[in-house]
C-alpha cells in the first residue's frame, strides 16, 4: 500500500516529506546548540554559537571556497579511481578463482592498515601535490566497492545463469546481460558509502604536507583557536560529502529503474 | 548418469530408456530426487551423462542446444528484473548468436499475446504476479519457435487456480504450435490432464517404472470428472505408491 500511496502523490510531495522531517530535526538541533552555549556560558573558542559560525561562513566564503576546490578534486578523483579499480578487480575475481584466492586476502590486509598511518607514507612516496591525496581517497573507497561488487556479480540468479547456458550465451553475453545488471544495486550501495568516505580520505590526507584544502584549514583553525571558522570549514566539508552522496543517489535512481 | 558426491558417486539415473515422438506431450512424474530434472538437464546439455546416449532430433544435445531446438521453462520464471516483459521474451533473439543467422518465426509481441499478456509489454517482472511471470517465461521459451519445449515443474510454485488456468493455456499453446513437450511435474491430475503419456519414475537410481498412455476424449476442465480421467489418475497413483515403496 505504501508503494501505491507514494505513486499517487507527486514527486514534489514525496521530496518534501523525505526532506522536511530531517530539516526540522536539524533546525531543532541548532536551536538546542545555541541554548546550551548560552545557558552554560561556554567560551566561544570552545564552542562557538551557531550565529558566529554563520557569520564566519559568510565573511570567509571566498577563502572557504578556495580551500574546498582542492578537496573536491581530490575526493572526486579518488572516488573515481578507487571505484574503477575495484570494479575491474571484482570482474577479474569473478572470472578467475585463482586470482581471487591470491589477491582477495591481500586486499583485506591492506584494508586493515590505518589510513592515518598510510597517509604520511604516501606523501613521502608521491610528493606534496594531488597524487597522494587522490591515492588515499581511492584507497578508502576501494574496499567497500570491491566487496560489494564481488558479492553483486556472484548474486546473479542461478536460474538466469542456467538460462544463459541453455541459450548458448557467451561469457561476455552472460556478463553483460545477467551479471553486470544484477550487480548494479550492490555497486550503488557501495558507492553511497564511498561517496562520503572519499571526502574523509582527502581530508585526512590534507592534514599532512599541504597548505590548502579543507583538511588543512580544519587543522590550522584548530591550532589558532579560530573555532567559528573551524566549524564553518566542517560545515562546508559536510556539504561537499552530502552533495556527492546526493549525486550517487540520483545516478542510482536513473540507472536502477527496475528496483523502484 | 552418476554424480560425484562426498561418499562416492551417486547414481541419479540408471537404465532410463525413453523415446519421445514429435508433437507428443510426455509428463514425467516421480518422487522427489528421482532424477526427472536431471534428465531434462541432460537433454539441454547443462549436464553431461557419465554413460549412455541422448539424442535430440538425431544428434547430440549440444548440437540441439546450439541450434535452439528446445525451449526451457524453469520452476521459477528466472526473468531478468531489469528488462521489461517484452524485452525478457526477446532475450533469446539477442544472445547466443542465434538471431544473427535465423529470422525469428514470431514477434515477441505476438508471443506475449499468445500467453495472454497483451498490454503488459512495458511492465517490469516485479510488477507482475507469479503466474504472469511464468507466462512471460513460457513466451520466452517459445520465441525462437523451438520444436521441443522442456518444462521443469513450471507451475509447481503457483496456487491451484492459477495452475488450472495455465494448464488450459498450455494445452491451447500446444495445439497452436504442435511443439513436442516434456513436462516434469509432482501433480498426478496435472500429468494426466495435460499429457499423451505419463512416465512414472522411481528413485535412486532414477528409472522409468511404468508408462501410461492417456487417451482422454477431450481436453477441457470437464474431463476431470469423467470415469476415464479418474481411472487414469488412480493407475498413476498406484504406480507412484509402488515407486515410493520400492
Amino acid at each position: 500500500m505504501a508503494v501505491a500511496a507514494s505513486a499517487r502523490s507527486g514527486p514534489g510531495v514525496v521530496l518534501l516529506r523525505r526532506l522536511g522531517l530531517p530539516l526540522v530535526v536539524g533546525a531543532a538541533l541548532i536551536v538546542l546548540w545555541d541554548v546550551v552555549v548560552r545557558v552554560f556560558a561556554i567560551p566561544a573558542f570552545v564552542i562557538p554559537t551557531p550565529l558566529s559560525v554563520w557569520q564566519a561562513l559568510v565573511k570567509d566564503r571566498a577563502m572557504l571556497l578556495d580551500n574546498a576546490v582542492p578537496t573536491i578534486v581530490e575526493s572526486l578523483g579518488g572516488f573515481l579511481l578507487g571505484n574503477v579499480v575495484a570494479i575491474a578487480a571484482a570482474i577479474a575475481f569473478v572470472h578467475s578463482r585463482t586470482l581471487e584466492r591470491a589477491l582477495y586476502p591481500v586486499a583485506v590486509a591492506v584494508r586493515t592498515l590505518p589510513i592515518v598511518a598510510i597517509a604520511p607514507i604516501l606523501v613521502l612516496m608521491l610528493g606534496n601535490g594531488y597524487a597522494p591525496k587522490i591515492a588515499i581517497a581511492a584507497l578508502i573507497t576501494f574496499f567497500p566497492t570491491l566487496v560489494n561488487m564481488v558479492e553483486g556479480l556472484e548474486a546473479a540468479d542461478a536460474q538466469a545463469m542456467e538460462l544463459m547456458h541453455v541459450l548458448s550465451a557467451s561469457r561476455t553475453e552472460t556478463f553483460r546481460y545477467v551479471r553486470w545488471p544484477s550487480s548494479l544495486p550492490y555497486l550503488f550501495s557501495a558507492m553511497r558509502i564511498a561517496s562520503t568516505s572519499s571526502v574523509l580520505g582527502a581530508l585526512v590526507a590534507e592534514w599532512i604536507g599541504t597548505n590548502k584544502g579543507l583538511g588543512y584549514l580544519i587543522v590550522l583553525t584548530t591550532y589558532d583557536f579560530r573555532t567559528a571558522l573551524l566549524y564553518a570549514a566542517m560545515a562546508v566539508t559536510s556539504a561537499v560529502a552530502l552533495a556527492f552522496f546526493f549525486l550517487v543517489s540520483v545516478l542510482e535512481w536513473l540507472l536502477v529503474r527496475w528496483e523502484r | 548418469m552418476t554424480f560425484p558426491a562426498a561418499d562416492g558417486p551417486v547414481a541419479a539415473l540408471d537404465g532410463v530408456s525413453l523415446d519421445v515422438a514429435r508433437s507428443e506431450f510426455v509428463a514425467l512424474i516421480g518422487p522427489s530426487g528421482c532424477g526427472k530434472s536431471t534428465l531434462l538437464r541432460l537433454v539441454t546439455d547443462v549436464l553431461q551423462p557419465t554413460g549412455g546416449v541422448i539424442e535430440v532430433r538425431g544428434g547430440p544435445p549440444r548440437r540441439a542446444r546450439l541450434a535452439r531446438e528446445f525451449g526451457f521453462v524453469f520452476q521459477h520464471p528466472g526473468l531478468l528484473a531489469w528488462r521489461s516483459a517484452l524485452d525478457n521474451v526477446a532475450l533469446p533473439l539477442e544472445v547466443g548468436g542465434w538471431g544473427r543467422h535465423h529470422t525469428p518465426p514470431h514477434r515477441p509481441e505476438a508471443l506475449l499475446e499468445l500467453v495472454g499478456l497483451s498490454g503488459f509489454e512495458r511492465a517490469y517482472p516485479r510488477q507482475l504476479s507469479g503466474g504472469m511471470q511464468q507466462r512471460v517465461s513460457i513466451a520466452r521459451a517459445l520465441v525462437t519457435g523451438p520444436p521441443i519445449l522442456l518444462m521443469d515443474e513450471p507451475f509447481g510454485a503457483l496456487d491451484e487456480i492459477t495452475r488450472d488456468h495455465l494448464n488450459g493455456e498450455l494445452l491451447r499453446i500446444w495445439a497452436a504450435t504442435g511443439t513436442t513437450i516434456i513436462f516434469v511435474t509432482h501433480s498426478i491430475p496435472e500429468a494426466v490432464y495435460l499429457a499423451n503419456r505419463v512416465c512414472v519414475f522411481s528413485s535412486r537410481p532414477g528409472r522409468v517404472l511404468e508408462e501410461f498412455v492417456i487417451d482422454l476424449p477431450a481436453r477441457d476442465p470437464s474431463v476431470k470428472d469423467t470415469p476415464a480421467f479418474v481411472r487414469h489418475t488412480a493407475a498413476v497413483r498406484r504406480a507412484l505408491a509402488h515407486a515410493q515403496a520400492g
